[in-house]
């Protein structure tokens, strides 16, 4: 299997605060030295905290927003420049679908013309607009509304229809069913599932809601503080993580059955401030098992049979 | 600490600014001697005082003699009275600065509790009746209020005098004609202020304690909406400056703003630099003294900068 | 008993329309020591009812109807300020944005001992020790420090933590936490819900917790009412809800969660969406998304029997989703 997309130590730092006269202003590394892979058809599940880079990892796949370092490479060739012809092209076979729907999509302007606008800019055939709307389960007379009078989940269905309309490769879909309702999450969660499959998509699925990548995701990538911590099978990772970070997320995850109840929360204190990370490894200063070695000198992601993870305890913690 | 300098380093390069351009402005504006001398004057004597004014030499060098002069503290001599220019304008400086802060005050007293009562009881007919008169207030000509105060309680109730100063008497119409419409503007932006802070979660907050509704207003919600206030406010000393000139001479207040038109009038070069240059660093000033408020109202300015720097 | 609404309803005013009754005949009970959740999806009412509870409704709402009993006493039936002075004293509130809910031009130590002060009437002085004891008492580190700092200088979760100092000042008996935890990660999430109930135990205080999110219901309550539309559709034990919901909307709800599924299968939904609460239908405004619908439901409304009100409620015990046996490690 080919990879799809694939992306070799990604960088991004983002300016914080204002430089002065003689003072070079600090940066931020949303995005530090992440290698991904992922492979046609396949959902890779991105979890994470506030904070930790996976919006800003998001949009650098997509080419949205340009990386300071690092690769990307889509369909086996580099992500071509911002604005070229061949950036433009790319558009038709990656698309973003993220939380604000509303806020994607345009209030003065009917939802057919929404839905038809990509057609129009990529010179395709406008009947394929009606064919999104009737994929994403949506009557054909939603296109003469306005976005003000749909539903929340009515709205993100518009937003996936649009971008299904040039059949896209790649979907990053980042916290997509996050601002839904319980009852929504569900229609919305099945409605991408469905999709996929009819479709082969590969999905990139940036969330903080274990429980949702849990369900919809073949592998999980676990990221802190601008790096991955944790790469690894679905399976694998749900039944036992290896890096402590992804751990005390799973531990913290409130799950809906009183009888698991009486668990202690992890108590890791709170999160270092993004901007200023800590030094050796990045979880060390809320880390129970961290050391002296923790404190100085970063962990490398290694690979543990078809899994990885950055940390130096791995195997004394495992025992 | 930094942050303080390059505000200094900031308006020194304004006042700079303002110097030179005082300069080119008033010098290409006309020549002094065809006002200041009698019309039959002969050409020599013209030539003469042309000479003795400093008039004669290129642009240029009178720009940089000007400059040195500055420096020195030496604003030139007044070309009617043959005093010292600064002497004449720093005379005028008081009662300026009673009739400008007496309007700054009664502005300050009546628009904020105004403002903030008006967003209170928003909506209400308090509401609508502070802001008819708040419109009223501002769209109200200066002059125009001036001439009407003089025309009720002067010539009509004969109770305050329609001109000079020297008594609290002579204070009260020309600062309150030069105060309403700032006031009527205070009012507006401190209700929109307050309407803005009252929405804000911290305000229920505040209540959920159990807080009353004068400890929410006057501990929360004023300190909040104030910091918007303050801004305009230091914009508007320099809009006051100007209005002072109107007020003063409809109520021949002998101050700055007077002094301004009769010198303008007879072309007094270096007493027009003068007040031109003091105008300028007023605002300078009104300006460097918002900033420093604001670190005081506002802890994010205050701790920012200060954690920044 | 701690506390009890009964058949409360709030009605909201609104310029030009007639008023609109987020809330309608809510009635439930809890006491001290004891969380009772409300959940719910947004619109249902639960925030309205809080906000109705705590006396914080907005300027154009008013509780139009049932009773607030604090210790018996009940709150509509006192005059205004009285009602208020007893709020003040008993009951407090925690909010979702804690970070917005704090003034920022005001020590994060100010506005604790302000809280202090109102509820209990100490001198500044005492105030301000009592202050830098709660930000202890809830895990801030290095108390007397923090107490000077501002809410810009927190983080997101320290914030959350001042405020439940602040709601936990003068020892109130019944605190509300309307989605306090819902802008949090989860890590800090999970050290929140701790406290909270650790304070609970130890201080005593009734909670209502307010949420969407039914894994928070089953880890931190003892009872739970679940919204809809204005209305409490069901009324239980925790336990027994998460084993044998009998309202069909419970029931839907629980089932569309991940966790309840079988691993890649499609997760069971519930078809529509929430009606607007000024377009209520006749009869139970469930009865249009319902399975179990029959025509009586578009006719009456089912009144609260036996924990779920419904004319079709699904048998106790019987409906008992499989919960997929998931292994946190």
């Amino acid at each position: 299997m080919t990879a799809l997309l694939r992306a070799e130590d990604l960088r991004k730092s983002y300016q914080v605060g204002r430089g002065g006269l003689f003072r070079r202003a600090r940066r931020f590394n949303a995005v530090d030295g992440v290698s991904l892979t992922l492979n046609r058809g396949e959902t890779l599940g991105v979890v994470g905290e506030s904070g930790c880079g996976k919006s800003t990892l998001s949009r650098l796949v997509l080419g949205l927003s340009p990386h300071d370092s690092g690769e990307i490479t889509f369909d086996g060739a580099p992500l071509p420049d911002e604005g070229s012809d061949d950036w433009r092209h790319l558009r038709r076979r990656m698309q973003l679908v993220y939380q604000d729907a509303a806020g994607a999509l345009d209030p003065r302007q009917s939802i057919g013309t929404q839905i038809a606008e990509p057609l129009k800019i990529h010179n395709l055939p406008p009947e394929r607009a009606e064919q999104a709307l009737a994929d994403v389960g949506l009557p054909q007379a939603m296109a003469a509304r306005h976005p003000h009078e749909l539903s929340g989940g009515q709205l993100q269905r518009v937003v996936i229809a649009r971008a299904l309309t040039l059949e896209p490769e790649l979907m990053v879909m980042d916290e997509p069913v996050s601002a839904l309702d319980v009852s929504i999450q569900a229609q919305i969660v099945n409605l991408i599932q469905d999709l996929q499959q009819a479709r082969g998509m590969a999905y990139l699925f940036v969330s903080h809601d274990l429980s949702i990548v849990h369900h919809v995701a073949d592998r999980v990538a676990v990221m802190y503080l601008g790096q991955v911590v944790e790469e690894a099978p679905k399976a694998a990772f749900y039944t036992r993580a290896l890096h402590p970070y992804s751990k005390a997320l799973l531990a913290a995850v409130p799950v809906p059955d009183p009888a698991t109840r009486g668990r202690a929360a992890p108590r890791i204190g709170d999160p270092p401030n993004p901007a200023a990370p800590p030094t050796g490894c990045r979880f060390h200063p809320r880390c129970p098992h961290a050391t002296e070695q923790c404190r100085v000198e970063a962990p490398a992601l290694r690979d543990f049979g078809g899994r990885r993870a950055a940390c130096h305890r791995i195997e004394e913690l495992s025992q | 600490m930094t942050w303080i300098l390059l505000k200094l380093l900031r308006a020194l390069v304004t006042m700079g600014l303002v110097l030179t351009f005082v300069f080119f402005v008033l010098r290409l504006s006309g020549d002094p001697t065809l006002v200041l001398l009698p019309d039959d004057v002969d050409q020599a004597t013209r030539e003469f005082y042309r000479a003795k004014w400093g008039l004669d030499a290129p642009l240029w060098e009178q720009y940089t003699s000007y400059l040195r002069a500055l420096l020195q503290g030496d604003f030139g001599i007044s070309f009617r009275n043959n005093i010292d220019a600064f002497q004449v304008v720093w005379d005028r400086v008081p009662k300026t600065a009673l009739l400008g802060g007496t309007a700054i005050a009664i502005a300050l007293l009546i628009g904020m509790p105004l403002g903030v009562l008006a967003a209170v009881y928003r909506d209400s007919w308090l509401d609508r009746t502070v802001m008819s008169i708040a419109v009223f207030g501002f769209s109200m000509p200066n002059f125009f209020l001036g001439i009407l105060l003089i025309l009720i309680f002067s010539l009509k109730l004969r109770v305050l005098p329609s001109s000079g100063s020297g008594t609290w008497a002579h204070l009260i119409m020309p600062a309150a004609t030069l105060g309403t419409g700032f006031a009527a503007q205070i009012a507006r932006y401190t209700r929109s202020s307050m309407i803005d802070v009252l929405s804000k979660p911290y305000m229920r907050t505040a209540r959920s304690k159990g807080a009353g509704l004068t400890r929410r207003v006057s501990q929360h919600a004023l300190p909040n909406a104030s910091v918007p206030v303050v801004t305009i406010l230091g914009i508007k000393v320099g809009e006051m400056l100007g209005w002072a000139v109107v007020t003063e001479t409809v109520f021949a207040w002998p101050g700055i703003g007077r002094l301004l038109t009769s010198a303008v009038a007879s072309r007094d070069l270096a007493v027009v630099q003068c007040i031109m240059i003091l105008l300028a660093f007023t605002m300078v000033a009104a300006n460097m003294v918002v900033d420093l408020v604001y670190g005081w109202l506002d802890p994010r300015v205050r701790v920012g900068a200060r954690a920044q720097a | 008993m701690l506390f009890s609404a009964e058949n409360l309803s709030v009605e909201i005013d609104r310029p030009l329309r007639d008023p609109v009754s987020p809330v309608r005949g809510v009635s439930f009970s809890l006491d001290a020591g004891m969380t009772l959740a409300l959940v719910g999806e947004s619109g249902c009412g639960k925030s309205m009812t809080c906000l109705a509870i705590a006396g914080l409704l907005p300027k154009r709402g008013r509780i139009s109807g049932g009773a607030l009993k604090l210790d018996g006493q009940d709150l509509c039936a006192l005059p205004e300020n009285e009602a208020q002075a007893l709020r003040r004293r008993h009951l407090s509130s925690v909010f979702q944005d804690a970070t917005g809910g704090l003034n920022p031009v005001r020590s994060i130590g100010w506005q604790v001992a302000e809280a202090v002060r109102l509820r209990k009437g100490a001198t500044r002085h005492e105030a301000q020790a009592e202050a830098v004891r709660l930000l202890g008492r809830v895990g801030l580190p290095d108390p007397e420090r923090r107490a000077r700092e501002y809410p810009h200088q927190f983080s997101g979760g320290m914030n959350q933590r001042a405020m439940i100092a602040l709601a936990i000042a003068g020892n109130p008996r019944l605190l509300i936490a309307d989605e306090a935890t819902t802008a949090l990660d989860v890590t800090l999430q999970a050290q929140i819900l701790d406290l909270i109930a650790d304070l609970r135990s130890s201080l005593g205080m009734g909670v209502i917790f307010v949420t969407h999110d039914l894994g928070l219901v089953a880890q931190t309550a003892d009872r739970v009412a679940v919204m809809y539309a204005g209305r409490i559709a069901e009324r239980a034990d925790v336990a027994d809800l998460f084993a044998a919901p009998r309202h069909p909307y419970a029931h839907g709800l629980l089932s569309s969660l991940p966790e309840r599924q079988a691993q890649g299968g499609r997760l069971a939904t519930i078809p529509g969406t929430v009606p607007p609460i000024d377009a209520l239908p006749g009869g139970c405004a469930f009865a249009p998304r319902c399975p179990r619908v029959s025509d009586r439901c578009g006719q009456e409304m089912p009144e609260l029997a036996l924990g779920a009100a419904c004319h079709h409620p699904l048998p106790p015990g019987r409906a008992a989703a499989t919960i997929r046996e998931r292994e946190f490690s």
